[in-house]
């Protein structure tokens, strides 16, 4: 096998990993819109308390003398999520519930406001700069030949896809299996008939902006231990690039969110390793412009019906 | 009471989980590990206060509620002063008297002030230019200061290769920023609203990432320095002339005095905001603005009536460019250095929220929200660590209390009345 293969090969691990937790993100963005047909925006900013929460937590466990891998990432990604949970639930609550009904750009404006909110009070309570961790989890399996140049799945990439896949599939065990899951399908499909059947739609919406909340904190857990790297400014991006994976899939559509976030994680990878890394967050932008032209309800979505 | 109890508890609940990790404890950074450092117990009673007031308010919430019935409500506007308001000619007087205010002003103030309302007057511009698009055509545009960085950089690499002076840029800028306008309106014009804000959004994104990454045109993150100042007719506002020129102070046989080019920048954004105002009326009035609004209101209804939505918003978003090219401009010719950095998200977020603060489609109320947020943070510097998580809230409360602004618009109307 060429150079080229290995190289090839070593982009696409590193954008599937990547775009494995934007999946996870989307997904968030994704559940929302089905049911209340509005963009979270302060959802980016949920990501990035995952990732502090989860960086408190690791130093907290340090302290403590914990060193077991397992029960650090157990525990990081316990403490994340309640917390994001909240944070979820709190947005839904203060920028969502007030205005629900009225004009759509008004939501949208308090969100913003929420994501600038949120952002600056991560700043404020915890400082403007990187803050960095040492890599817990080392070493990889080496693919292809053992001179010269190879690819390499390092042991935290398999974490990240064992842990994605796991809560992926709990998820749509949730989604399809449970009685709350299928009160949010209902809700999906029609909010008001869903409300006069009996279902308290209230509760519900609250428990999409929780599951969303955290699958970021997921996310964030995740990708905070990949890189080793957080401030309170990666919310935005990584926000943008999500809600791009969503509408990439077909907004509303869970598959649909997976596979968007795969393929841009993936497209990212290509770019950065072909071209150019500081074109990369560029590529994000260009596919979303590009896919709300040609193919607005993305590639697992239903098309949307005007509705006078 | 008691049915109150469960939601109380569950608030304070919430509020410690949300603040308790977060705020209670800092992350450090020692060498390359990472410690804890608490935040010691004023933190945790603030927390336990903020926990104890959303219990306390929502245990009585009903109470509190049957209170405020009781408080007497402020005295109504009497309904002859709110039509008198709204009548044209009171409106014009209004309108008169702000003009020469202005005017006056900066003759009885000094540098500093007349260089803060300067930079009013720039928000003023960009205010009442994503106005048109926000407040009247109702498109969520928050990749508007993409445009106004069109302006900058185009006057700015025009003086930089070509030696082009400001009177020139300034069409420039504004041609260049209204092509973008039209280019990216284009395609997007047609998605639905929110798909629009985020497409726009990574637009100004795209625009600010290209200005730091395309080094050998734009210097990148560098910027662009010694832009050459406005000139007034030929003549210069410094000590010195340079080859060929004459300066405002020898034409005129007076002393040199620095104060003249503050004051005359200030004339320059105040001529720019009249004509911007102006030009904003006038289309306001013509088949163009009443189809803004229309489609505003209702796009189907629109349609059905023959109007062709896509060219009136393409209209809309290009004439908005237009003026964010106009203020970029300016900005570039008065601050004489330029970056990226100018130019990012927060930046579109304090246009908009101007915008939203004023009331969509008011422009007196545009106004008075670009005084507010210039004044209030320069006012409040001690809070400056403070300021962008107050403009979030307000953001939020805005929306939540008043989605129509400080100034709403009103147009003068008659009411059948049964």
């Amino acid at each position: 096998m060429p150079d080229s293969f290995y190289y090839l090969l070593q982009q696409l691990l590193n954008g599937l990993t990547v775009g494995s937790t934007y999946a996870l993100i989307a997904i968030g963005y994704t559940m929302v819109y089905g049911i209340i047909g509005m963009i979270n925006f302060a959802h980016g900013e949920v990501y990035m308390i995952g990732s502090y929460i989860t960086f408190i937590v690791l130093a907290a466990l340090a302290l403590l003398g914990i060193e077991s891998l397992p029960l650090l990432i157990i525990g990081a990604l316990v403490v994340s999520m309640v917390v994001t949970s909240a944070y979820g639930y709190s947005i839904e609550r203060v920028a969502y519930r007030p205005l629900r009904g009225g004009n759509r750009l008004i939501p949208l404006i308090s969100a913003i406001g929420m994501s600038i909110f949120l952002q600056n009070l991560v700043r404020i309570a915890q400082g403007s700069r990187d803050v960095a961790m040492p890599n817990l989890v080392r070493g990889g399996i080496d693919i292809g030949p053992t001179t010269g140049f190879h690819a390499t799945l390092s042991y935290m990439q398999i974490v990240i896809f064992v842990v994605t896949l796991i809560s992926m599939t709990l998820l749509t065990l949730f989604i399809t299996r449970s009685r709350m899951g299928r009160a949010c399908r209902a809700c999906a499909e029609d909010l008001k008939m869903t409300n006069l059947l009996g279902i308290n739609t209230n509760a519900i919406i609250a428990i999409t902006f929780i599951i969303g909340a955290a699958l970021a904190a997921v996310a964030g857990v995740l990708l905070g231990m990949y890189y080793g790297v957080i401030n309170p400014y990666i919310g935005f991006m990584a926000g943008l690039k999500a809600f791009t994976a969503a509408v990439l899939g077909g907004i509303g559509s869970i598959p649909g969110a997976v596979l968007g976030g795969l393929l841009l994680g993936v497209a990212e990878a290509l770019t950065a390793g072909y071209f150019s890394a500081e074109y990369k967050d560029v590529v994000a932008f260009s596919v979303l412009i590009l896919v709300l032209l040609f193919r607005p309800s993305g590639i697992l979505g239903r098309p949307e019906v005007g509705k006078v | 009471m008691l049915r109150n109890l469960k939601p109380a508890i569950i608030s304070a609940v919430v509020v410690v989980i949300l603040s308790g990790l977060l705020m209670g404890v800092r992350l450090s950074q020692q060498g390359t590990s990472l410690v804890l450092v608490g935040g010691g117990a004023d933190v945790a009673v603030k927390i336990g206060a903020a926990a104890l007031f959303l219990f306390l308010f929502n245990l009585f919430r009903d109470h509190l509620a049957r209170l405020w019935h009781k408080v007497p409500a402020l005295p109504r506007t009497p309904a002859a002063f709110s039509v008198l308001a709204a009548r044209p000619s009171t409106q014009r007087l209004l309108w008169c008297f702000l003009i020469a205010a202005a005017l006056i002003w900066p003759f009885l103030s000094n540098r500093s002030n007349i260089d803060l309302a300067t930079l009013v007057l720039i928000y003023v511009m960009l205010g009442l230019g994503l106005n048109i698009v926000v407040g009247l055509a109702g498109l969520l545009d928050l990749g508007y200061v993409g445009f106004y960085a069109v302006g900058a950089y185009t006057y700015a690499l025009l003086a930089l290769y070509f030696g082009v002076g400001f009177w020139t840029g300034l069409v420039a800028a504004g041609a260049m920023a209204a092509l973008f306008g039209f280019l990216l309106g284009f395609p997007v014009l047609r998605l639905r609203g929110d798909y629009l804000a985020i497409v726009t959004l990574g637009f100004g994104e795209i625009i600010r990432i290209l200005l730091n990454n395309f080094t050998s045109l734009t210097n990148g993150p560098n910027g662009i320095g010694s832009i050459p100042k406005p000139d007034l007719f030929g003549l210069e506002f410094s000590r010195r002339a340079s080859e060929g020129a004459q300066t405002f102070h020898e034409f005129f046989g007076i002393a040199f005095n620095s104060v003249h080019r503050v004051m005359f920048l200030y004339f320059l954004a105040l001529l720019l905001v009249l004509i911007t105002l102006l030009v904003i009326n006038r289309l306001l009035r013509m088949p163009v603005g009443r189809a803004w609004e229309a489609l505003r209101e209702d796009e189907v209804a629109c349609r059905s009536l023959g109007i062709n939505p896509t060219a009136v918003k393409l209209n809309a978003f290009t004439i908005g460019a237009t003026f964010a090219g106009f203020a970029g401009c300016f900005f570039a010719a008065r601050q004489g250095f330029i970056s990226p950095e100018s130019f990012t998200f927060i930046e579109s977020a304090i246009i908009l929220a101007i915008v939203v603060l004023g009331g969509m489609g008011s422009q007196l109320g545009v106004i008075l929200a670009a005084i507010i947020m210039t004044l209030l943070p320069e006012m409040a510097r001690q809070f400056d660590e403070y300021r962008m998580l107050l403009f979030g809230l307000l953001m939020v409360l805005m929306m939540i209390w008043r989605p129509q602004g400080l100034l709403p618009m009103k147009r003068p109307h008659l009411e059948l009345k049964t």
